[in-house]
């Protein structure tokens, strides 16, 4: 993954394949395409070395719109065939792209065993609240209630939230941002990128023909500083228009205090990403509008072991042990007997 | 290689013998016929063996459900079958008893734990009378041993007694057997030495056991005589036993070599499948890299993105993983990617039989996934058999850039034969070639083709090679997504017409017999031993009847049309309701006749050789 400073530095246009981008005009997926396309430069690994896989959505085209390797796979099982590609060839750099209903329907169980074997991957959950591709229904994040084309009376579905998922299964780096809040996006891109196991990125992205404005609260001039919160590790959870608001512990559950009147920074719940156990970030995850400020940026960042270089490491290990396999002390292990040619 | 004592007891001579352990689950039954297979195959016998087991790991004890046998046949000629019926069975309690004593030869020889045969055990086996003594084993030689007894005698002294004590009954019953055939002790006195070695103790209390089986047989009058089985006359050359997974494993291991192309094998575990994995796993010094993954869709999709990345994918279950697995198969043909699918078939449908055998997934095999989607299905005929077919299957992928599918089935999986060890230096090289890098300003073109329809094998990491694939229909030649009407029609007929192709590298089907007659026996898979046997039997009657065995079922061999055609009946012997018959017939508009059992078992060479009397009776 390192950068190798001989090579010609690449522009965002160098990672743009030749085929025209079919996403509907306005579409969210543009903009998170665009800060990819932004980012990876930057990051300096080799286009040849990069492999974006996809299920299936309108999300997962996303690969085809890159001058990458890649792969548009089948619904849902994105991480299991990178699980493939990034065991076989660790030295790769690997990206999911995934959709709410690729990921945590009918992928659900895939994205939880990536995620907990923390193979060296960045996973982007593109979360539009809706089915896309196939012409919008409701998916597991809508919200309960919502009104979709399957949904006529309301869906009757409890949603998940998937930070709070990833937590769950064990994720060693979980982030969220916002389609139209490009430098945030490009910024938390670059983190997933940098860290080594699973990144697991959520992307608010707005569907404008089936889901127009779900994340309006959050992207709204207007509303957004107070119905956002930017999480910076060290840094005391601050937010509002005028930067007055904060968010307290009170005993175990958060809520939101004002700065002044005998509250000051020091009272404020402390971001902590690097933070051993899961519960801080898993509190943030939890956190949603309208109560609270919807938290973005790097919830969860801590270093553990990585399956494909445990992986790479048994093999090394016995090769270094046993010697490179051979076939000839394969096949004579064990019992074996002789036939003897008939003597005449 | 005898450590016993000789024989003062009369040996007579013997061509073959067939011998089923049978026991409770618990009772170490797979153990014994383990062992009797390796010695017998050790001292130079041909051997096949049947091991039959319940799907429940431990059933409840005495019952019937929890019968575990292991049948061996050993020869001092070429044998293909683990023989239809046993010349001597070991029960070791009632329910063994009742549930093998059919298939014992009239005069055949019965042991009996006579031990186990009380009130308590008949309730548990659903009996009501003491089979002993109800004339239903009036028509056998009949052992009444008091096994318990004697081994607890036998090993009282190392400490171990009660219940530890009887774990070391199957050793007695196995001494008693190795006395009874007149085979050496030593191998199976260092497969204790090297299995028990942290449990001296234990050890010696299966030594003692074993030998005092052995010296039962010797001393007590009961045993009259025994047996002697000779060397077979095998080719020469170095023989090991092979079991069918293992053989499997082993073949992907060389064809890994050979071809300089990584092993990435994924699966989720599965009966009668898993042990492919557990083989696999332990070869890492070969840069075998095994996933187990989440289920079979993540192993299949897991495997496709390995294929992707330049290893040689390989995936493996029985039919109701291959059913998770359609969807990604199709993947597979529609990126183009080399991978080894392969189904251990068991009955089904559903969860079915998981520990009988069967051949019901051939259609599932070449019509299990949407669309026009062919991919080649070639199937092991014996366990040593699967050896031969990992290879080929790894060749035609390489080669056309194609999934395959390996068919193997529970018999020959977990069944084992003697397996003459290949000379390395004389394996088939497999010519797997990448493409290479290009030149700037040259364009990669993913869906070009050679010769053989196959596309560039293009891995990341290849400077100028970057490309996309996926499962929506490509454009000929550049791969990009193509919604054309005639560029689908093009496409389809191209991967049609590339697996066409694959019959073009396949040798022509050769026949065992006469080359035009009255039968043609045709069969394919696990069923080739009892085709073979009967056709062999058949023969030297002076029947006008041959047998075509088939590896290569999709496609067929190309001159199996006009081979068809040379005979007045064509008989396809098949474990299912006809599944190679439906394609045949309709392939080649053969009136093809049918010979189908679907019980879990293989078929008998009996049952084949009447078949075909019949039709020559007619
Ligand atoms: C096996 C299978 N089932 C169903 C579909 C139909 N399908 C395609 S995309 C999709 C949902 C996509 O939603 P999401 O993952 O949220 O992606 P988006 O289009 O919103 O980006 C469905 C149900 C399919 N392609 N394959
Ligand atoms: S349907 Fe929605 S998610 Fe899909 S491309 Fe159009 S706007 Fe984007
Ligand atoms: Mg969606």
């Amino acid at each position: 993954m390192s950068s190798d400073t001989s090579l010609p530095v690449l522009k965002s246009t160098d990672f743009a394949s030749d085929q025209d981008v079919r996403w509907c005009p306005g579409c969210g997926d543009y903009s998170i395409l665009a800060q990819m396309k932004k980012v990876l430069p930057q990051i300096g690994v080799p286009r040849e070395d990069t492999v974006f896989v996809s299920g299936i959505g309108c999300s997962s085209r996303f690969p085809y719109y890159m001058n990458t390797y890649g792969i548009h796979s089948i619904h849902g099982r994105a991480p299991a065939v990178a699980t493939g590609v990034k065991c076989a060839r660790p030295e790769l750099f690997v990206w999911v792209i995934t959709g709410d209903g690729d990921a945590l329907s009918i992928g659900g169980n895939h994205l939880m065993h990536a995620i907990r074997r923390n193979l060296d991957i960045n996973i982007v959950l593109f979360n539009n609240q809706i089915y896309g591709l196939t012409k919008g229904q409701y998916s597991p994040t809508s919200p309960l209630g919502k009104i979709t084309k399957s949904t006529p009376f309301g869906s009757v579905d409890n949603p998940v939230y998937p930070l709070s998922v990833a937590i769950g299964c064990e994720a060693t780096f979980v982030a969220r941002s916002i389609d139209v809040h490009i430098k945030h996006l490009g910024e938390t891109l670059k983190r997933a990128a940098e860290h080594k196991g699973t990144a697991f990125v959520e992307v608010y992205q707005n569907c404008n023909v089936f889901n127009d404005g779900a994340f309006n609260y959050a992207t709204d001039r207007n509303t957004k500083q107070d119905t956002v919160i930017e999480i910076e590790h060290g840094k005391p959870l601050i937010f509002g228009k005028d930067r007055n608001k904060g968010i307290r512990l009170n005993g175990m559950d958060p809520e939101i205090v004002e700065l002044g009147k005998g509250i000051s920074e020091d009272d404020l719940l402390f971001h902590d990403e690097k933070a051993p156990e899961p519960s801080l970030a898993y509190l943030l995850s939890r956190m949603r509008y309208p109560e609270f400020p919807e938290p973005i940026g790097v919830f969860r960042a801590v270093e553990r072991p990585v399956y494909d270089e445990r992986m790479d490491n048994q093999i090394a290990d016995a090769i270094e042990k046993r010697g490179k396999g051979d076939l000839e002390a394969l096949f004579t292990s064990g019992e074996t007997w002789k036939v003897e040619a008939e003597s005449a | 290689m005898s450590t016993t004592t000789n024989s003062k007891k009369p040996i007579k001579e013997l061509d073959a013998a067939t011998v089923r352990f049978c026991g409770d689950s618990g009772d170490g039954m797979q153990l014994a016929g383990t062992q009797l297979t390796n010695t017998s195959a050790l001292i130079g016998n041909d051997i096949a063996t049947f091991p039959d087991f319940p799907a429940e790991i431990r059933a409840p004890r005495g019952t019937r459900a929890g019968v575990s046998g292991f049948q061996i046949h050993f020869a001092s000629r070429e044998i293909f079958t683990p023989g239809d019926s046993v010349d001597a069975l070991v029960a070791m309690n009632p329910a063994a008893l009742v549930t093998n004593l059919s298939d014992l030869v009239d005069g055949g020889i019965l042991i009996v734990n006579k031990d186990s045969f009380t009130e308590k055990e008949f309730k548990l086996a659903a009996i009501d009378a003491n089979p002993l003594e109800d004339g239903s084993i009036s028509g056998f030689q009949v052992f009444e041993v008091e096994m318990t007894k004697l081994t607890r005698l036998a090993v009282a002294e190392t400490g171990l007694s009660g219940r530890d004590a009887d774990r070391c009954r199957n050793f007695f019953a196995m001494g008693l057997v190795f006395w009874l055939y007149n085979r050496p002790l030593d191998p199976t006195l260092r497969f204790i030495e090297s299995k028990f070695s942290s449990k001296p103790d234990v050890a010696e209390a299966n030594r003692s056991a074993l030998h005092a089986g052995y010296n039962y047989g010797e001393t007590t009058e009961a045993f009259h005589s025994h047996f002697r089985v000779d060397k077979a006359t095998l080719q020469p050359g170095q023989y090991r036993n092979m079991m069918g997974n293992q053989a499997l494993a082993w073949g992907l291991v060389t064809a890994s070599v050979q071809s300089g192309c990584d092993l990435f094998y994924g699966t989720y575990p599965i009966t009668p499948a898993s042990d492919i994995l557990h083989e696999l796993s332990r070869h890492k010094s070969f840069g075998v890299r095994t996933f187990q993954a989440e289920d079979e869709i993540a192993a299949v999709t897991a495997t496709i993105g390995a294929a992707f990345a330049g290893s040689m994918g390989v995936t493996a279950s029985s039919g109701p993983g291959i059913a998770l697995k359609g969807e990604a198969m199709g993947l597979a043909v529609m990126t183009e990617l080399p991978m080894i699918v392969v189904n251990v078939q068991r009955g089904g449908p559903s969860t079915g039989l998981p520990t009988k055998t069967e051949q019901a997934d051939l259609f599932q095999a070449i019509f299990g996934r949407n669309g026009e989607c062919p991919m080649p299905v070639i199937a092991a005929r014996s366990p040593a058999d699967c050896f031969d077919v990992a290879i080929e299957a790894w060749r035609i992928a390489t080669q056309f850039m194609i999934p395959v599918m390996v068919l193997t089935d529970g018999y020959i999986a977990n069944g084992s034969e003697p397996w003459k060890l290949p000379n390395v230096a004389d394996l088939p090289k497999i010519n797997v070639k990448y493409a290479n890098a290009l030149q700037n300003g040259d364009e990669f073109q993913p869906y070009a083709r050679d010769e053989y329809l196959a596309r560039p094998w293009a891995v990341p990491g290849t400077p100028g090679l970057m490309h996309r694939i996926g499962g929506l229909e490509k454009q000929h030649i550049t791969g990009n997504v193509s919604y054309d009407p005639l560029n689908h029609q093009k496409m389809t007929d191209i991967r049609a017409q590339k697996i066409a192709n694959v019959a073009q590298t396949i040798p022509a089907q050769e026949v065992n017999g006469v080359e035009q007659g009255k039968v043609l026996l045709l069969s394919w898979g696990g069923t080739f031993g009892s085709c073979n046997t009967a056709t062999n039997r058949l023969k030297e009657q002076g029947a006008s009847v041959a047998h075509a065995h088939l590896r290569h079922l999709y496609p067929f061999p190309s001159n199996l049309g006009e081979l068809l055609k040379q005979y007045d009946t064509v008989l396809i012997p098949e474990l299912n309701n006809g599944q190679l018959r439906t394609l045949i017939r309709s392939e080649f508009l053969v009136d093809a006749q049918g010979l189908n059992k679907v019980q879990g078992k293989p078929f008998a060479v009996s049952e084949i050789v009447e078949a075909v009397e019949e039709i020559l009776a007619n």
